[in-house]
């Protein structure tokens, strides 16, 4: 009798999980689907068809889109790439060298900057947004593309990443080596940490890459020439321009539907080589 | 390895020392500097707490994160149980579908839920007057905090999910063996074994979780072209960014800034300080 109705309960709850992740799945692509169809619809077709159906005005939208203002769209596109793709690279190297140096040498400070470093982590990059803008205008930089740029190059948390991988995976005993072998400190870290290190550079370019692309309010503050905007702040001037106009409004849609594209297949296919197990193994230690 | 000291470290160690330094200097120095040239000391700050729209801002905030942050750390935990979890199907398909709002810009994310909200254009409010329940008030003021912490949870639910999860792959399966032997149901075991040895992970989302949900700006800013319900200075970071280049008033908000990075340093480590006490007397 207990055994049937636990087999009955068993049954009924085997599904279940499946179902909620499911339904978790469905919650997540509702969106995304829905701008896809959405920017397959002509400008009227946009608030008097069912919301959900297909219209018939893609390629109009696109062309619309890539003549917009005589080819804005793919400025900003190109200065996503530059800003997120150069950004990244150049933090990623300094997180690897300022990493690794914390790891395995003893200096005056490295303490003190490691406390500063982890006080850094804590406070959102966003709140120094205002402070660095009135430092970059002092300097002149102020609406360059340079403005957006270096305050992407420190990323507290890609150095901490690095730091923490470091310390586990270059053994101290290798480095001897190589220095009784002749090695200097500057071949040392080239041939040997660098290589090592590489699945922690994989992982911090890539939340740097995403980061940067995906940021708003840094450019939206630096940047003041729609010739120097990356993508989301494009977009948003896009959008605040057109309440109330369908057709920007499809605009702004095809916008959004282009630009996730490139940064959905990125992240889809470099998954694998993320090592999120470093962002947990830190707390740990 | 002086060299490499001075070309790689100092630079950082500069720029990031600088970076705190202009911080301050701009909180109580540059007003000094370009206005009055007049140190006045903490009264911008005084000023910022005197300031109703901000405290008013601040008070939505937290209300926003009440909801937002729980809510995203605990799906994200629920569906990193499942995935870890064995029987269940489609778990390459819900882990990927899961984590592909973390690819959309905060911005592009508000734009799709904007126009999922719109009563125009939104599926739900297309079902429910299909019903004959009228559109759904997610622009409105009684839904605005729900339809902004959506925005938000949607978008963090999936990077949250794969650092539980890989967390949740790191526990021996040995452990796992035994609870099974002992007879432990796969929930127990999730509740009673899992989840005590990711806590670490937890704290770690709920703390980046919580820096986020202070730089809520974005998502309120790009919803505002379609809602009256949003005002200017809806959100702190919104006040503290017409102080600085609308009202061109760069002291207040640059103190504003500070405070909220203070804040938010100090509410970090206040859960960093109870969880450990919490651990603590757990352990004893």
């Amino acid at each position: 009798m207990s055994a049937t109705t636990r087999e009955l309960a068993d049954r009924r709850t085997r599904y279940l999980p499946t179902i909620i992740l499911i339904l978790g799945a469905i919650y997540c692509l509702i969106p995304v689907a829905w701008v896809f169809i959405a920017s397959t619809k002509a400008p009227n077709e946009l608030f008097n068809s069912f919301t959900l159906q297909p219209g018939t005005g893609l390629l109009e939208n696109l062309s619309e889109l890539f003549s917009y203002r005589g080819g804005a769209y793919g400025l900003w596109a190109l200065n996503s790439l530059l800003y997120a793709g150069v950004g990244a690279l150049l933090s990623t190297v300094v997180s690897a060298a300022a990493g690794y140096a914390l790891a395995r040498y003893t200096f005056l400070g490295g303490r003190i900057f490691l406390i500063a470093l982890l006080a850094g982590l804590l406070i959102p990059g966003i709140t120094l947004a205002v402070p660095q803008y009135l430092l970059l205008s002092d300097l002149g930089l102020a609406g360059t593309q340079l403005s957006v740029l270096l305050p992407s190059i420190l990323n507290p948390f890609g150095i901490y990443l690095c730091y923490i991988y470091a310390r586990g995976a270059i053994p101290e005993e290798l480095l001897e080596s190589a220095r009784i072998d002749g090695a200097g400190e500057w071949r040392i870290f080239s041939r040997i940490a660098l290589p090592l290190m590489l699945p922690a550079m994989a992982t911090v370019f890539l939340l740097q890459f995403v980061g940067i692309w995906n940021n708003f309010l840094l450019p939206y503050i630096m940047l003041s020439d729609t010739n120097t905007f990356p993508l989301t702040v494009g977009l948003y001037s896009l959008l605040s321009r057109g309440s109330g106009s369908p057709a920007l409004y499809s605009l702004a849609i095809i916008g959004a539907a282009v630009a996730i594209i490139p940064l959905i297949l990125l992240v889809l296919t470099l998954q694998r080589f993320w090592r999120l197990d470093l962002i947990t193994g830190g707390v740990k230690g | 390895m002086v060299l490499f000291l001075a070309f790689t470290v100092i630079p950082v160690g500069y720029t990031l020392g600088s970076s705190f330094f202009a911080m301050r200097l701009t909180g109580e120095g540059v007003l000094g500097g370009i206005r009055t040239s007049v140190f006045v000391g903490l009264e911008n700050y005084i000023a910022v707490f005197q300031n109703s729209e901000m405290l008013a801002g601040l008070g939505r905030l937290a209300i926003y994160g009440i909801i937002a942050v729980p809510l995203t750390i605990g799906l994200a935990l629920l569906f990193a149980l499942l995935l870890d979890s064995p029987g269940v199907r489609l778990k390459r398909f819900g882990r990927t579908a899961i984590f592909v709002p973390y690819a959309v810009p905060g911005v592009v994310a508000a734009l799709l839920w904007g126009f999922m909200y719109l009563p125009e254009t939104s599926p739900f409010s297309y079902i429910t007057r299909a019903i004959g329940l009228g559109s759904i008030p997610f622009l409105e003021p009684e839904g605005l905090y729900g339809a902004l912490a959506n925005i938000s949870i949607w978008a963090g639910v999936g990077f949250n999910m794969l650092v539980i999860y890989t967390s949740l792959r790191s526990i021996p399966g040995e452990l796992l063996e035994a609870a099974r032997l002992d007879g432990a149901s796969e929930v127990q075991i999730a509740l009673r074994v899992k989840v005590p040895l990711v806590l670490p992970a937890l704290i770690l989302t709920g703390i980046f979780g919580l820096i986020g949900a202070l730089q809520l700006y974005g998502e309120p800013l790009t919803l505002k072209p379609m809602t009256n319900s949003i005002s200017e200075t809806w959100a702190p970071l919104m006040s503290i960014y017409r102080d600085a280049f609308v009202l061109d008033n760069l002291p207040e908000a640059a103190a504003a800034s500070n405070v909220l990075a203070i804040g938010t340093v100090l509410l970090s480590l206040t859960v960093l300080f109870v969880v450990r006490r919490i651990n603590a007397r757990a352990a004893r």
